[in-house]
């Protein structure tokens, strides 16, 4: 297969040692989500031994679900090079829908949230038509989804459909819920866009646009498929939202804009070109959920020095990350 | 109406403008089944314009095109591809962030299904190994990871995987740009394969001789039209040069025996995996060839240096500024939201400085120098450095180097996919450069080039495994050197 290594002196590789070496950096790489996952698990248990547990697990992890979807909804429109800054608002938006009209009528709420889902296909195509900046688009978008979940729900209040609360209330044996939930997350994720063939054709979308246009591929349509994406797991996380808090906020959603990035980031995805990954996004995801309480409470930071102490955690491991990178060149 | 059922594709007075940009005013262009058809021209002679045509990419503002005789009035690449054409573009289409299987999966509408990726990689690595024996890649490595040569391997090899589209015409524009002579010797010989078997294919080179040996047919374009067409065997080089214009007046390297003394030391440099003696020595005013096969080590010992002129590194000795011109010009040396002005001054900011911010004035002063200079082709040096064609691009990273400051100019195959008028007038700046007493470290994939250079370090595996004078340089004794044993 390789004849210039069998011709070389043993010990020496040349040719084949850099990109070796590359790949090698890229496999660190991708095992440095997991290793920071693992770390911030290690210091809970150092911490607090008793949290290690089935129950522990289900309490500490109780808002990962909706993190790790809203992380996964990002996902997609980082594949294609773009940003979406309204994910969090959407997020309460959908939370309200699904407090008030996805209970007490049903198809109404179906509806709106279909419809929103196809919102976000019209935002890809006008990001795509105009080449507009997504940045801004959504952004504007975040106004009108904040506007739109206030309308719906005036004040905080509201009630989740009784099969939703049922859905995540959900017990399975041996293993907590949420761990369970993240694991089939990702793997349908990562089937989707990392094996499908079409899963190709999107991550492509991000690496070299102008190729796949040469290719004969339609790049609105790839652009339309990752914002519906988008609205489709932002929609699935504002359900699991109120499904685990039972009752809705206006306001509910907004921190998971920039938990979203952060999540896809911290999981090994870049800004440009199509690196990303589904099951780095939702270890991320989970590493931002532990981090941000459980272990600072049980480091004993007062709430007041959370938020800072998040972002520490955030900045440390990035930091490792550009290390690994560096070594790669 | 025989003739035109033997045409595979067949185009009537073609015209396109950008803009107030003729490039192409009424070409008439056709390619048999089983012909290799050459193009030549100058950079901007509208030869990439016309392939984009017969590609589907581009829609032309006038004339007909026909595919096997019958008129196309929508013709697309969907339909082109659909008709058995297709094109290798001369900048890279790779997804850097997609693996070797998967980037062949992109043309391929129909590796779909259970087990297309198995599929797909069977299939590359299949055409790898019939085109490139000895290729090295594998299917699944990811082509960011590949150097440029071995990504222009998987871009050949990818146009011509065979699925359900059929496969009778590959335009190659530059196929050989980024290979060394033994790599463009298997593509050649396979593209030779491909046509006696009675496929189509159109051949853009720079390098007249490959053009040559491998057409059965040359056409020659110049300022957006056809100048000249006939059978390859009533061609020479100097009658293509000549149908070409542009590049009389200029005198090939001559083996001149212009050094006399040697010059005080410049680099001494050991490349990291060298277990014998042997170094490379450059002083001041000597031209150095880098050569040997594609990423046997060469960048890495010109990047070695380049590192080494800001700290001190073992093995390696830099006595003077050092300055690279990149041979990835997209990825590693243009600044591509910056005007022309910008990518040629920021090599000299300290210079350019007043007080804390940079002089337009000074930027400007140094930017018309170099376009006089080196003849840059652009109204304003100011516009954007993507308004130029490929050749003055990189011509705008000449400027960047030889206007530094700079004493060591480190090249990196820098001459790419630039026509032979550019080289020729580069060329002759490096000499008058040396004749100054600077030195340049030259790595280059193409073995004519190195008939500018004083002496020719050839490398194998990571090492120095020859040094030739230009007195004792011939292609035998390079390839030769090349593949010889490294003990």
């Amino acid at each position: 297969m390789r004849p210039e290594m069998t011709a070389i002196a043993p010990g020496t590789l040349p040719k084949s040692s850099p990109r070796g070496g590359a790949a090698r950096a890229r496999m660190l790489r991708s095992l440095l989500p997991a290793l920071s996952l693992s770390l911030v698990l290690m210091a809970i248990a150092w911490l607090n031994p008793r949290a290690i547990s089935y129950f522990g697990f289900s309490l500490m992890l109780n808002l990962a679900i909706p993190i790790a979807l809203a992380t996964i909804a990002q996902m997609f429109v980082i594949a294609g090079n773009e940003l979406d800054l309204s994910i969090g608002t959407f997020v309460g938006f959908v939370g309200c829908v699904t407090a008030t009209w996805l209970k007490d009528t049903p198809l109404i709420g179906i509806a709106a949230l279909l419809g929103s889902i196809g919102v976000y296909a019209l935002i890809g195509a006008l990001i795509h038509l105009r080449n507009l900046p997504s940045i801004v688009v959504t952004l504007g978008m975040s106004f009108v989804w904040q506007g739109l979940a206030i309308l719906i729900l005036p004040k905080p209040g509201g009630k989740a459909p009784d099969w939703l609360l049922a859905i995540l209330a959900f017990k399975p044996p041996y293993i907590p819920f949420p761990i369970l939930a993240a694991l089939l997350i990702a793997a349908v994720v990562h089937f989707g866009l990392m094996r499908t063939s079409y899963g190709v054709i999107l991550r492509g979308s991000g690496g070299n646009a102008a190729a796949l246009k040469r290719a004969g591929w339609s790049l609105l349509r790839t652009k339309i498929v990752l914002f519906a994406l988008t609205g489709l797991f932002g929609v699935l996380s504002g359900m699991a939202l109120i499904g685990i808090t039972t009752s809705a906020d206006a306001n509910i959603g907004n921190g998971y804009t920039l938990l979203s990035i952060a999540g896809v980031i911290l999981g090994g995805g870049e800004f440009v070109g199509g690196r990303v990954s589904p099951i780095g996004a939702v270890i991320g995801a989970l590493t931002l959920a532990l981090a941000a309480s459980p272990l600072l409470t049980f480091m004993h930071i007062p709430p007041d020095w959370q938020v800072a102490a998040n972002g520490a955690i955030l900045i440390i491991v990035l930091a490792a990350r550009v290390l690994i990178s560096r070594r790669e060149r | 109406m025989l003739q035109a059922i033997a045409d595979i594709v067949r185009l009537d007075g073609a015209e396109k403008h950008f803009g107030a940009v003729r490039a192409l005013s009424g070409v008439d262009f056709h390619v048999g089944a089983g012909e290799c058809v050459g193009l030549v021209g100058h950079n901007g002679a509208g030869k990439s314009t016309l392939m984009h045509m017969v590609a589907g990419t581009l829609r032309p503002d006038g004339g007909h095109i026909a595919v096997r005789g019958n008129q196309e009035a929508s013709y697309s690449v969907a339909r082109a591809l659909e008709l058995g054409i297709r094109c290798v573009f001369q900048e890279l289409s790779l997804c850097p962030n997609l693996s070797v299987a998967e980037n062949t999966r992109i043309n391929h509408p129909s590796l779909t299904g259970f087990g297309w990726r198995r599929k797909a990689a069977d299939l590359i690595q299949a055409k790898l190994d019939e085109i490139f024996p000895d290729h090295g890649i594998s299917a699944t490595d990811i082509a960011g990871d590949l150097s440029i040569g071995k990504r222009q391997m998987v871009e050949v090899a990818r146009a011509f995987t065979l699925t359900r589209e059929p496969l009778h015409l590959v335009i190659l524009d530059e196929p050989t740009s980024s290979l060394d002579a033994h790599t463009a010797g298997q593509l050649l010989a396979f593209v030779r394969r491909f046509v006696a078997a009675g496929g189509s294919c159109i051949l853009i080179s720079h390098v007249l001789g490959e053009v040559l040996q491998n057409a059965d047919r040359i056409v020659v374009m110049r300022d957006g039209k056809v100048v000249a067409a006939d059978a390859a065997t009533a061609f020479d080089r100097d009658k293509l040069v000549a149908a070409m214009g542009g590049a009389e007046g200029h005198q090939r390297a001559v083996a001149e025996t212009r050094k006399t003394q040697a010059g005080p030391l410049k680099v001494r440099a050991r490349p990291a995996r060298q277990q014998d003696g042997k170094e490379l020595v450059a002083r001041a005013g000597d031209i150095i060839g880098l050569a040997g096969l594609a990423g046997h080590g060469q960048t890495d010992l010109l990047l070695a240096i380049f590192a080494a002129a800001s700290r001190a590194k073992a093995g390696i000795e830099v006595t003077a500024p050092v300055a690279l011109v990149a041979g990835d010009r997209q990825a590693d040396g243009i600044f591509a939201q910056w005007s022309i002005a910008q990518n040629i001054g920021i090599r000299s900011l300290h210079r350019l400085r007043n007080g804390l911010l940079i002089s337009p004035q000074r930027e400007a002063e140094l930017a018309e120098f170099w376009k006089k200079k080196i003849g840059i082709r652009t109204p304003d040096m100011n516009n954007n450095i993507f308004s130029l064609s490929g050749g003055n691009q990189q011509k705008a990273l000449f400027a960047r180097a030889l206007g530094s400051d700079a004493q060591i100019v480190l090249m990196d195959d820098p001459m790419r996919g630039v026509d032979i008028g550019t080289k020729l007038e580069v060329y002759d700046l490096l000499r008058e450069e040396a004749a100054k007493g600077r030195t340049f470290l030259w790595y280059t994939t193409e073995t004519e080039e190195l008939d500018n250079c004083d002496h020719v370090y050839v490398f194998k595996n990571g090492r120095i495994v020859a040094n030739l004078r230009r007195d004792e340089l011939t292609e035998e004794k390079i390839i030769q050197s090349s593949f010889g044993d490294a003990a």
